[in-house]
């Protein structure tokens, strides 16, 4: 920490020689009664205060500012302002100004110092401007793309000097986009000029406000004019392909969690021929096993390690589950072979158990679990379309699992056996395969996975008793549609579902989208009556 | 051609069982109106005012079982979409009670319901026309999901979906139309559907007198929806869905066509949903798009089951198990009332896999046991 | 024939369970009604409510009753399913014979039971934010109208302090109380000179969970140069993969505020807030609120639930307000009769735990403070902005065409809560 802070300290005494070397040196009472002013009851003060320290150049500021922005400035009683720190599980207090440490202290007995969004969107400002020449790599980065936000003329020469100790390619890069911005609002005809080719070949909706305004401007030169319609042309060309590649995404997204949420019930239903309706409570109790792992993490755990419940919660998830589903089918589905609409029932009625049992054992309301920081944010691969982190490590689960559970079927004993129960149970019994174990194993099996697709789940959604419900109706689809018992024809239903509705949703609306969905699904079974992959033959017909 | 509702077994229409029949019409129709209105409300032999209502309900759930039990215990055609008929009859009742709200709405407007003026229409929408006049919306309540049914099962029964995936499309159905009555736009009340009804037939809905009414309507109508039932499945056109139902294939090489005889009871059933779904609405005072969720279809297949499916009365007695035990469990045990019925489901299907009413009759009736042990690969 | 005996027997026994339970009245109890969903998809937010009134009911038995009489309170569950809210709440009041009823949550199920308490002079009291353009007689409104809630959060948005926005999306679940609540803000906004371009009105199904499209679709709609607020009436479940979608898509409350009316402490238990900070929400009370009857409050919510992490939130605080207001009308009438209840509670005062003094008023709905409230780190809100006074609920809203010159009063000479003139003239 030491060092560091030292670096940094010298790092910043040169900026403010670099920068205003003409101004008066900062003040150390100018200092203490901005920061005094920090603590007023007035939000219009604390602004005031916070665009002064912005400007002040005294280093102590920074530190100051980010305390006020993540909550850690606090009032005491005498009205003294000081910064809390949480440093090795044990949380320091010391003085804002002084900066010496208050020993004995008890943060929880003090005001926070709060803050509103204004204030936010003000310290952030004060902080950018001078993150520009932050020793942090993505704090400059992060501080040259917002620039991006709020071109003008003073902020045009910030970023010449930034542009010129710059040494990362990817931030200089950045940092001439925000000055291109910049200059087209303030400089000269060339630089305008200029600037607006830079822009054109950028694919920003942001940019293109930008220079829509400047196109529409009353007084805007013709030429000028000329050359921002042709960056828009290519900007707006750009942009709808930037939208048919965000669409595609979302729609895979979609589908990714549609088949998380089938592939358990492909296997329960689609290959064990069991209307199971308690699929939906299987993900539900993955999903609770991850809020139990992660709340075990945080309690038991150092608090870094927190980052890696998920992969503790996975397995344990296919467990839970899959322990569930051997006993259910142990004690009541095998009883029901043969009957197929008969397990509707019975799951039924272990579909209201469980629900009730969870809301039981953790109570109704929603139960918090969180990204890990790996899956937190996102990033924009080009400008205008947001990945998210969560949703493409989704992706990459659903195929992975699907792969590996297409191994087991077709490369494993165990999927050979499973294959030969479900095909021609006597015959296989004949053989000398044990089906009571194997119908088990295969409905464990398939509430494994069920179970894992919970723990994804609770990723992008709710962790509530009601979570199956949510589930159920359109996975039964997505199995039907893509051929009950055939794994490759879930995986196509899934993603063609979810394609199709990301592609209807922009133009038809959510709710009107997801109906014509389902009406083209109805139609499509009229047309294949078994799916998209039917399976042939006389298993076929005993698949129904 | 279907076969047509002749040749009726013998046996079906004896002395006993119009006996029975009459009795049981008896006793809810006259008996319960004669403790409730006749006997003093202090009496304990008195029926209170609460449970007429109740008993309406009930009754019309049970018309709604009849109507599944009627395509799945006899045709073996798994609708898990039948709550759609229902809520369609109730939609079209719903639309005369708000009619004839009047200017006594919330907005006065003699014209518009409520929601309507607060979303800023000016005028009905084409749909709504006819349905101030009760006979209006009377055929409607069956030609509605009659139609919905002769069109869904024409396409369905024609490319020979059976099975699950009958079952799925069906409640792809009911999801999609839940889907679109929640949306404002729609015109049929979005999510508050409609409520606060004040008049049926210039009778005070909130009248005892109209109550009972109601509730004798609903007698009448299980009754004649028995009998019609009854009569389908007495007749040779019944022995052809059971046939249907166990073996499929084998009664279509046999000449008969399958598609005309499951279309035909498909869209009986669907009418006589929709007739429980009319007589359902101005009992509860409420109908709302809830009415088409999944789940509630599934719970119709489950009155049935518990009954006793392939039994008619069967699925009369399921439904009103099930939702008297509903009405008393989630009074008297509030927290852990899911568990009993869950429990109720599985020990059901695992201790008395015909239902309540197969355990009750003797075993004289051997063909639905003998269904059961058709192989798998002949079944629907 | 046995089949059939069976039949006539089952229809026997219900009507027989059912009247001996009518029978079956206890002496020297008060008797309330709690009528909320245990079980389906609103037990989610109505479960913590029920709770709320079980504790306010062994309050007052702890310091001796109502009336000399011990309060009891009849749980029902009407899970979530709206023919069952209607049928629960006659049997509550028919069969049980409760003085007052203490539930409901969505629009739905309040209109589902409205007719039966006016058809059997019950008293309901509802707790929940709602859309107004209601007063009836046998409600009491202790939630918030929209006036006190969506104006004044708009207002404050496009005040200076609350970012000054330009442009507005109004995101919502498709059902009456976001369509009505939207319907005001847009008149509301127009009035301000808010352009019909820069305003979006979007909304999604109940249950909503893949908000991929829609929060790109705000995003872009924000990069048009103005500065953007989203005012969100996103329904319960819908919120959580919403937000999620919000913090993930790198949604900066300093850039776009989002201000929500049915989030608060209870639904940001279910979501990590740590990248939503600054987003806002509008209620008339907020757990960090700090003064004696709040600390108090939270101490008892904790202490009857057994769980110091427990939050508590507005719906809660309005249910604390309406049986607080219940008790002293009922000893102020010296009887649980609904006629003098009803005359008795206008006027009403409690110490509410907002830190103000919440008033009931003639047309049946409170004045209360409102408060705009920032998502905190730690799931509770710090309050950014508050009403100096308790400020009167419209039960009919002065923006909409169709409220012109509604009155709700329930006293000498209008007694009435949808009048455009008085009942009595003398």
């Amino acid at each position: 920490m030491g060092p560091v802070v030292t670096v940094r300290l010298l790092r910043w005494v040169g900026i403010v020689l670099l920068l205003l070397a003409s101004s008066v040196s900062a003040r150390a009472d100018d200092f203490a009664t901005l920061v005094g002013d920090l603590a007023s009851d007035s939000f219009a003060d604390k602004e005031r205060a916070v665009t002064a320290l912005g400007v002040l150049d005294d280093p102590r500021a920074v530190s100051v500012l980010q305390a006020l922005s993540e909550g850690r400035l606090l009032k005491t009683t005498d009205g003294r302002v000081v910064i809390s720190k949480i440093a090795g599980g044990t949380t320091r207090v010391r003085d804002a100004v002084t900066g010496e440490d208050i020993a004995g202290a008890d943060p929880d007995r003090f005001d926070r110092v709060i803050v509103n969004n204004r204030l936010r969107g003000a310290i952030e400002g004060a902080l950018a401007a001078l993150t520009l020449f932050s020793i942090d790599r993505d704090a400059r980065l992060v501080a040259a793309r917002d620039a991006l936000r709020h071109p003008s003329a003073g902020e045009a020469a910030l970023l010449e000097k930034a542009i010129a100790v710059e040494q990362d390619p990817e931030i200089r890069a950045a940092v001439q986009l925000s000055l291109s911005a910049a200059r087209l609002v303030s400089g000269s005809r060339q630089e305008r000029l200029t600037a607006i080719r830079a822009l054109g070949t950028t694919t920003d909706p942001q940019i293109k406000n930008l220079l829509d305004e400047f196109r529409a401007a009353p007084d805007t030169d013709p030429e000028l004019k000329k050359a921002a319609d042709a960056a828009l042309t290519s900007i707006g060309n750009r942009l709808r392909l930037v939208s048919i590649a965000a669409n595609l995404f979302q729609g895979i997204s979609l589908g990714s969690v549609l088949l998380l949420a089938a592939i358990g019930l492909a296997i329960t239903f689609g290959v064990m021929g069991v209307i199971n309706m308690a699929h939906g409570e299987m993900i539900m109790l993955g999903a609770y096993t991850a809020y139990v792992c992660q709340q075990s993490f945080r309690a038991l755990l150092p608090a870094d390690w927190i980052d890696a419940y998920l992969s503790v919660a996975v397995p344990v998830a296919f467990f839970v589950a899959g322990g569930i589903g051997v006993a259910l089918e142990r004690s009541v589905i095998r009883f029901l072979y043969g009957r197929p609409l008969e397990t509707l029932l019975a799951t039924w009625g272990v579909s209201l158990i469980l629900q009730q049992a969870v809301r039981s054992i953790f109570g109704s309301p929603n139960k918090e679990v969180s990204n890990p920081s790996w899956m937190t944010g996102g990033f924009d691969p080009i400008g205008g379309f947001t990945i998210t982190w969560n949703r493409l490590y989704i992706i990459l689960f659903c195929f992975i699992v699907l792969s590996v559970l297409a191994l087991i079927l077709s490369r494993t004993s165990f999927g050979l056996h499973m294959r030969a129960v479900t095909q021609n149970r006597p015959m296989a019994s004949v053989m000398g395969i044990r089906t009571a174990r194997i119908d088990a194993l295969t409905f464990g099996l398939g509430s494994g996975i069920a179970g894992m697709a919970g723990v994804a789940l609770s990723q992008v959604g709710n962790v509530s008793p009601n979570l199956g419900t949510i589930y159920i109706v359109d996975s039964f689809l997505v199995v039907v549609f893509g051929g009950v018992g055939n794994l490759l024809g879930t995986l196509v239903g899934a993603l063609s579902l979810g394609i199709v509705n990301k592609f209807l949703e922009p133009v038809a609306g959510a709710i009107l989208g997801k109906i014509v969905v389902l009406v083209a699904i109805i139609l499509f079974i009229q047309r294949r009556p078994r799916g998209l992959f039917a399976l042939k033959g006389r298993t076929a017909e005993a698949e129904a | 051609m279907p076969a047509l509702p002749g040749g009726q077994q013998k046996g079906a229409w004896s002395p006993r069982f119009w006996a029975s029949f009459l009795a049981c019409g008896v006793a809810l129709a006259v008996a319960v109106p004669a403790f409730n209105h006749w006997v003093p409300p202090d009496s304990p032999a008195a029926l209170p005012d609460y449970l007429v209502p109740l008993l309406g309900k009930y009754l019309c759930y049970a018309l709604l079982a009849l109507s599944l039990d009627l395509i799945w215990g006899y045709a073996g055609i798994l609708s898990l979409g039948h709550g759609a008929f229902f809520a369609l009859g109730g939609y079209c009742m719903g639309m005369y009670l708000m009619r004839q709200v009047g200017t006594r709405g919330v907005y006065g407007n003699p014209l518009l319901p409520d929601f309507m003026v607060f979303l800023n229409w000016k005028e009905l929408p084409w749909f709504w026309w006819g349905f101030d006049h009760f006979a209006y919306a009377a055929t409607m309540v069956v030609l509605v999901p009659g139609l919905l049914a002769l069109v869904f099962g024409w396409l369905a029964f024609r490319s020979r979906v059976t099975g699950v995936y009958l079952s799925i499309i069906t409640q792809a159905m009911t999801y999609a139309l839940m889907l679109a009555f929640f949306r404002n736009d729609m015109g049929f009340g979005g999510n508050n559907g409609m409520t606060d009804y004040k008049d049926i037939l210039g009778w005070d809905v909130h009248q005892s007198s109209t109550r009972l009414g109601l509730y004798i309507a609903s007698v009448l109508a299980l009754g004649l929806g028995y009998l019609c039932c009854r009569f389908i499945t007495a007749s040779k056109l019944g022995r052809v869905l059971l046939a249907l139902r166990d073996a499929e294939s084998r009664v279509r090489f046999l000449g008969y066509s399958v598609t005309d005889a499951k279309l035909f009871v498909f869209t009986v059933s669907a009418v006589l949903a929709g007739i429980a779904g009319a007589l359902y609405v101005p009992q509860v005072g409420i109908i709302n798009p809830s009415e088409f969720s999944p789940g509630n279809s599934i719970e119709i297949a489950i009155w049935v089951s518990v009954g006793g499916r392939g039994t008619l009365v069967g699925a009369i007695v399921g439904a009103v198990i099930v939702n008297s035990a509903k009405t008393w469990l989630t009074g008297a045990a509030p927290e852990t009332w899911l568990f009993v019925l869950g429990t109720l489901f599985i020990l059901t299907t695992l201790v008395f896999p015909r239902g309540v009413v197969g355990l009750l009759r003797r075993p004289s009736r051997i063909r639905t046991r003998a269904a059961a042990r058709v192989p798998a690969g002949e079944r629907a | 024939m046995l089949n059939r005996m069976w039949q006539a027997g089952v229809a026997a026994a219900v009507i027989a369970a059912a009247a001996s339970g009518a029978t079956a009245q206890t002496q020297g109890t008060i008797k309330i009604g709690v009528l909320h969903s245990l079980s389906g998809t609103m037990a989610i937010s109505e479960t913590t409510l029920k709770d709320t009134i079980l504790m306010m009911v062994d309050d007052i038995n702890k310091k001796g009753g109502l009336l000399g009489k011990k309060v009891e309170a009849v749980v029902v569950d009407p899970a979530s399913n709206w023919p069952l809210f209607a049928e629960k709440a006659r049997d509550l009041l028919s069969k049980e014979k409760v003085a007052a009823v203490f539930g409901c949550w969505t629009s739905v199920s309040r209109k589902s039971v409205l007719p039966v308490f006016e058809e059997l002079n019950g008293l309901l009291y509802y707790p929940v934010q709602y859309e107004g353009e209601e007063s009836s007689r046998n409600v009491f409104y202790t939630g918030a109208a929209p006036n006190q809630q969506a104006i004044p959060a708009v207002e404050y948005l496009m005040g200076e302090e609350g970012g000054a926005a330009k442009r507005w999306v109004l995101e919502g679940t498709d059902y009456v109380y976001p369509r009505t609540t939207n319907k005001i803000l847009e008149a509301f906004l127009k009035s301000k000179g808010v352009a019909a371009d820069d305003i979006k009105i979007n909304y999604t199904p109940f249950g909503y969970s893949d908000w991929q499209t829609e929060v790109a679709a705000i995003k872009s709609f924000a990069s048009g140069g103005k500065k953007t607020a989203v005012v969100s009436t996103i329904n319960g479940d819908a919120n959580v993969p919403f937000y999620k979608e919000l913090a993930n898509a790198g949604i900066k409350a300093a850039e776009i505020p989002v201000v929500a009316f049915s989030v608060g402490e209870e639904e940001l238990a279910g979501i990590d807030t740590k990248n939503l900070v600054g987003h806002l929400a509008a209620w008339n009370y907020f757990e960090s609120v700090k003064n004696p009857t709040n600390d108090a409050f939270i101490k008892e919510w904790h202490d009857f639930i057994k769980n110091p992490k427990r939050v508590t939130n507005d719906p809660m605080e309005a249910h604390y307000i309406g049986f607080k207001m219940w008790t002293q009308a009922v000893r102020q009438a010296g009887t649980t009769d609904v006629d003098a209840v009803r005359q008795a509670m206008y006027g009403q005062k409690v110490k509410a735990p907002s830190g103000f003094i919440a008033v009931m008023n003639t047309n049946h709905h409170l004045s209360k403070p409102v408060m705009i409230g920032e998502i905190r780190p730690d799931g509770q809100f710090d309050v950014v902005w508050q009403t100096k006074e308790a400020i009167k609920a419209d039960a009919w809203s002065p923006y909409l065409l169709e409220d012109k010159g509604k009155i709700a009063d329930w006293t000498y000479p209008w007694v009435c809560g949808n009048c455009t003139e008085a009942k009595y003239k003398d």
